[in-house]
């Protein structure tokens, strides 16, 4: 895997190929393998690879980048030609600012450091170890009458950001993940969990839980679409929430494309909902730059249900601070969460924390107090309908149940929603402790399971 | 050129000899160099501009009766042979969880050269000439009062690929893409509205060159769009029940993506992703027996280059077979799968059907959608025809929203604009249309197709499937057709 000195050593060749005022390049890439099952076989199997080096250039306030996986002397002059050659018949972007330096990037004093993130068990992974880890996930199947399918991951990878004005960062990450589906003849379950040590993944306990959720929900139940308490698991909760970050963006508000314009400051949600932007959280993932190599700051998204800001960029606080949006804007500062420029979507919090409850309950508390609800382990295929009032439509997946008078009934046919997600945040009636959670509509966040109330369910489907 | 593909075959062959001496019983290995170029504007100014190239090769082997597959930049022959071992060991330890041996049906080994028929290299137009075409029509949208954000987009690929495989097969092809596409979004009160051209999400996309974004008349359709985009906030919300649907070509395009061409790959009604993407409803007994659609649905599976320049048109797929024409809905019936050699056995046929592609050089070749269209109405009727003869209906352009579930039964789909036709006329613009239904039922319920002269290859080139997750770009042809008493609305019922 490439090192943090083999990097600087190929940004050094980069300069020299260069006749840019700046220049600045990201490195991406690593190692990563994915053992794929289904049918309790291993039909999929893979690994890989490969390093990226993207090279950005910066020509009297134009820009533009250019990237390659060729890191020879010919490979890297002609990424270098590339990225000028597009930079030079560019017009003037007056928005441009200098590329940071490594005390700006640096941010203020306060950001707690950021755990070790790369594990060398986990970077240590065969397949031989992930085939045995696979055998194991089958003989659950096995044991119940099920089929299983899924995939258990394994990567290494690194992120670093050199400038010409002597920044440098670099990060390394390992990640190990399971998910696991096990099905039956007319019912599924599904169980997913990921981390930067492979210590804290237990797929026979995952395989259990999944194979259990088949077996409940055998022979499903038709009951009626309508609003419904639903008791969302907390992979079904970031599979929804996670629809809304994309406009907790300072450009996302400049663009008049955000369902927070107008709406910062004002109480939007239930007083139970507080989110922060957290890199250095213990369950978070991810490195602590952005892409221009700026620390990312520790962001208070909403408190008690009130939205309190957004993320910046460095270039977009500074178009917001001039714009005539910026009394509505809130705190207006760069915090860290730019992506690579140039682009065009400005920035993204994207290490997403709820946090704890006053009075956080079990799901077991949650489905005890329940008279009449559904239980939803996981939703799918959710598309916004509506920017402004964020309603989305998606489906239940993998083991949905019917709660009645405070126990878990039976499975019931997979439903359609069509909910606003200020709706759903104003709803919420219980929460528990929020942990690390992975699904496949959104990125991986610290988030709770939620009770909520009224969900609307639309329609029904033949499953 | 002669030196390259030389130097091509020769890692390959580094590859291939690995393989087999270490014991596979098959092998292919997939040299790719991929060129992209990205340029966007927003407001006024370039968004992006980015260039990149990838350059790899993977190696997929078959080994005590399970495959294994290993990709890298590498191509140097110690990293080739490396990468080929490597396939090897995850074969072995794929071997270790199997109920059978993988069973490949036969496959005439070629040699072979295509290219994507093209009149002009993306490549070769000027970077200034592209950002001076997205500033004008930047412009055009942004003339318009009311419309608060403009974003446009054009990109062009290129892809180079050289398959060889231990049976003997040798395959040297070239395939471009180009894409384009604008939006306009008007913000007011508590509404966002948007109106995109030619379609959304990118607009569209074909295999072809530079000649595609000359043809889409993307200047002349700015004005208009823009002018629609603000219109919206004064249009009435489409009302809620049961009413005739007229969808146009785009629209209808992404719904034969969602509601034909993913339930018919085998892999999915295998079970082979029903972790992720899911299964199909669309079980092995439905084969010939199901009928899938009204006696007017005729659906084909379409690589070949005479179908058209759609994102899903090639010589060969990724493991060397030709591209074919397979029949998927005749008269209504459903009679056929997208099929790979692997899976070809399953459904009682010999030959696969051709539609095993990969990303890249990194990932593995996996059943894709390869143009699956709605053959076009045999009679002549215009869409101004088809709108003559709706009493009461719905007409919806352009889609804004889709969502179906993981078995593809039930679909939800929101388009940008919609209009209520009366007694054969366009009656009034209504904003906010969406429509929801189970796939057989709908495509039982289609009543009229437009003719060729409508018929429209529609290229989506976000097609997502696969873990690690790839996505490619697939073709869809259609015309503007007619489907009775479809559900309309209920996307907002209860909000």
């Amino acid at each position: 895997m490439l090192s943090r000195d083999q990097a600087a050593d190929i940004f050094d060749r980069i300069r020299k190929f260069s006749s840019a005022d700046e220049t600045e390049v990201l490195f991406s890439g690593g190692r990563f393998a994915l053992t794929r099952f289904a049918n309790n076989t291993i039909h999929q199997n893979v690994a890989e690879e490969n390093h990226i080096v993207s090279v950005r250039t910066v020509f009297g306030g134009r820009t533009a980048r250019a990237s390659t996986n060729k890191f020879d002397d010919d490979g890297l002059r002609r990424v270098v030609e590339s990225s000028e050659s597009l930079a030079q018949v560019q017009h003037p972007d007056p928005d441009l600012l200098p590329m940071p330096d490594s005390r700006e990037a640096a941010g203020g004093a306060g950001e707690s450091p950021v755990p070790t993130r790369h594990f060398a068990e986990t970077a240590a992974i065969t397949p031989q170890l992930r085939a045995e880890g696979v055998k194991k996930i089958v003989e659950v199947a096995q044991k119940h009458k099920l089929t299983t399918a899924g995939i258990f991951s394994s990567s290494e990878s690194v992120e670093g950001i050199f400038n010409s004005r002597g920044l440098s960062n670099w990060h390394t990450q390992t990640l190990a993940e399971v998910s696991i589906t096990m099905l039956a003849a007319d019912s599924s379950g599904w169980q997913k969990a990921n981390s930067p040590d492979v210590a804290n993944l237990d797929p026979l306990a995952l395989a259990e839980v999944a194979a259990q959720k088949a077996l409940d929900s055998a022979h499903p139940a038709e009951i009626p679409a309508g609003k419904y308490a639903v008791i969302l698991e907390p992979a079904a909760v970031l599979d929804i929430v996670g629809f809304m970050f994309w406009d907790y963006s300072g450009v996302a508000l400049l663009d008049q494309r955000s369902f927070l314009n107008g709406r910062i400051g004002s109480r939007l949600f239930g007083e139970n909902i507080t989110i922060w932007d957290d890199v250095s959280h213990p369950l978070q993932t991810g490195a602590p730059f952005d892409g221009e190599g700026m620390r990312r700051m520790r962001v208070p998204l909403v408190e008690n249900g009130v939205v309190k800001r957004v993320v910046y960029a460095r270039a977009t606080a500074e178009r917001m601070k001039r714009s005539e949006l910026r009394g509505q804007a809130g705190p207006i500062e760069a915090t860290g969460h730019g992506f690579a420029l140039p682009n065009e979507m400005g920035e993204m919090p994207l290490n997403i924390v709820f946090a704890a409850a006053q009075d956080p309950q079990t799901l077991s508390q949650m489905i005890s107090s329940t008279e009449r609800g559904v239980l939803v382990t996981r939703l799918w295929y959710i598309r916004e309908v509506e920017p402004y009032e964020k309603m989305l439509t998606g489906m239940t997946r993998d083991g949905t149940f019917l709660v009645e008078n405070g126990r878990v009934r039976q499975g019931v046919r997979n439903f359609r929603f069509n909910q606003s997600l200020i709706h759903m945040l104003s709803s919420v009636e219980a929460m528990s402790l929020p942990l690390r959670s992975c699904g496949e509509e959104s990125f991986d966040m610290v988030v709770p399971a939620m009770k909520v109330r009224d969900f609307n369910f639309t329609e029904v489907t033949k499953f | 050129m002669v030196n390259l593909n030389f130097r091509m075959k020769q890692i390959a062959s580094w590859a291939l000899n690995v393989a087999t001496m270490r014991g596979a019983s098959y092998a292919d290995a997939r040299i790719v160099s991929q060129r992209s170029r990205a340029l966007t504007t927003k407001n006024g100014k370039v968004g992006s501009a980015s260039d990149a190239e990838s350059v790899g090769m993977s190696v997929r082997v078959l080994s005590d009766g399970a495959w294994g597959f290993a990709a890298s930049e590498d191509l140097s022959r110690a990293g080739v042979e490396a990468t080929a071992a490597r396939a090897v060991e995850i074969a072995r330890a794929s071997a270790q969880v199997k109920q059978q041996d993988v069973r490949l049906a036969p496959e005439k080994p070629v040699t072979a050269e295509w290219t994507t028929p093209h009149r002009i290299d993306p490549f070769s137009i000027s970077v200034e000439q592209n950002i001076a075409l997205l500033l004008n029509i930047d412009s055009e949208l942004r003339a318009v009062a009311g419309v608060t954000l403009a974003e446009s987009n054009l990109n062009f690929n290129r892809e180079e690929q050289w398959f060889l495989s231990s049976e003997g097969s040798d395959i040297h092809q070239t395939k471009y893409s180009a894409g384009a596409g604008y939006t306009a979004y008007a913000f007011a009160g508590n509404e966002i509205q948007k109106r995109s051209y030619p379609n959304s999400y990118g607009g569209q996309w074909q295999n072809k060159g530079y000649e595609l974004i000359e043809e889409l008349k993307l200047v002349e359709n700015a004005r208009r769009i823009a002018e629609e985009a603000v219109a919206l906030h004064h249009a009435d919300q489409c009302p809620e029940g049961t009413f005739d649907v007229i969808l146009d070509s785009s629209q209808l395009g992404l719904q034969i993506h969602e509601s034909v061409g993913h339930p018919i790959e085998l892999d999915r009604v295998l079970g082979m992703e029903a972790n992720f993407a899911g299964t199909s409803f669309l079980t092995l007994d439905k084969l010939r027996t199901l009928r899938y659609g009204s006696a007017m649905v005729n659906v084909v599976a379409d690589a070949r280059q005479e179908h058209g320049p759609g994102l899903g048109t090639f010589g060969f797929d990724d493991e060397g077979v030709p591209a074919q024409c397979t029949p998927i809905i005749t008269n209504g019936l459903f009679t056929g799968y997208l099929s790979s050699r692997e899976t070809a056995h399953t459904i009682g046929e010999n030959r696969s059907g051709g539609t095993l592609r990969a990303e890249g050089w990194n990932r593995l070749p996996m059943i894709r959608m390869t143009n699956i269209s709605l053959l076009p109405g045999e009679k002549p009727l215009s869409l101004e025809q088809l709108i003559a003869s709706t009493d009461h209906g719905i007409l919806m352009q352009t889609n804004r929203s889709w969502s179906i579930d993981d078995r593809r039964y039930n679909f939800q789909f929101g388009c940008e604009i919609g209009w209520e036709i009366k007694h054969g006329k366009r009656a009034r613009v209504v904003k906010n249309p969406s429509y929801s239904g189970i796939t057989t039922e709908f495509w039982n319920s289609l009543d009229a197709i437009c003719s060729r002269d409508e018929w429209t290859l529609w290229g989506t080139p976000n097609c997502g499937k696969g873990q690690p997750q790839q996505v490619m770009g697939t073709g869809h042809g259609a015309a503007p057709s007619r489907f009775r008493q479809i559900k309309v609305g209920s996307a907002y019922k209860g909000s």
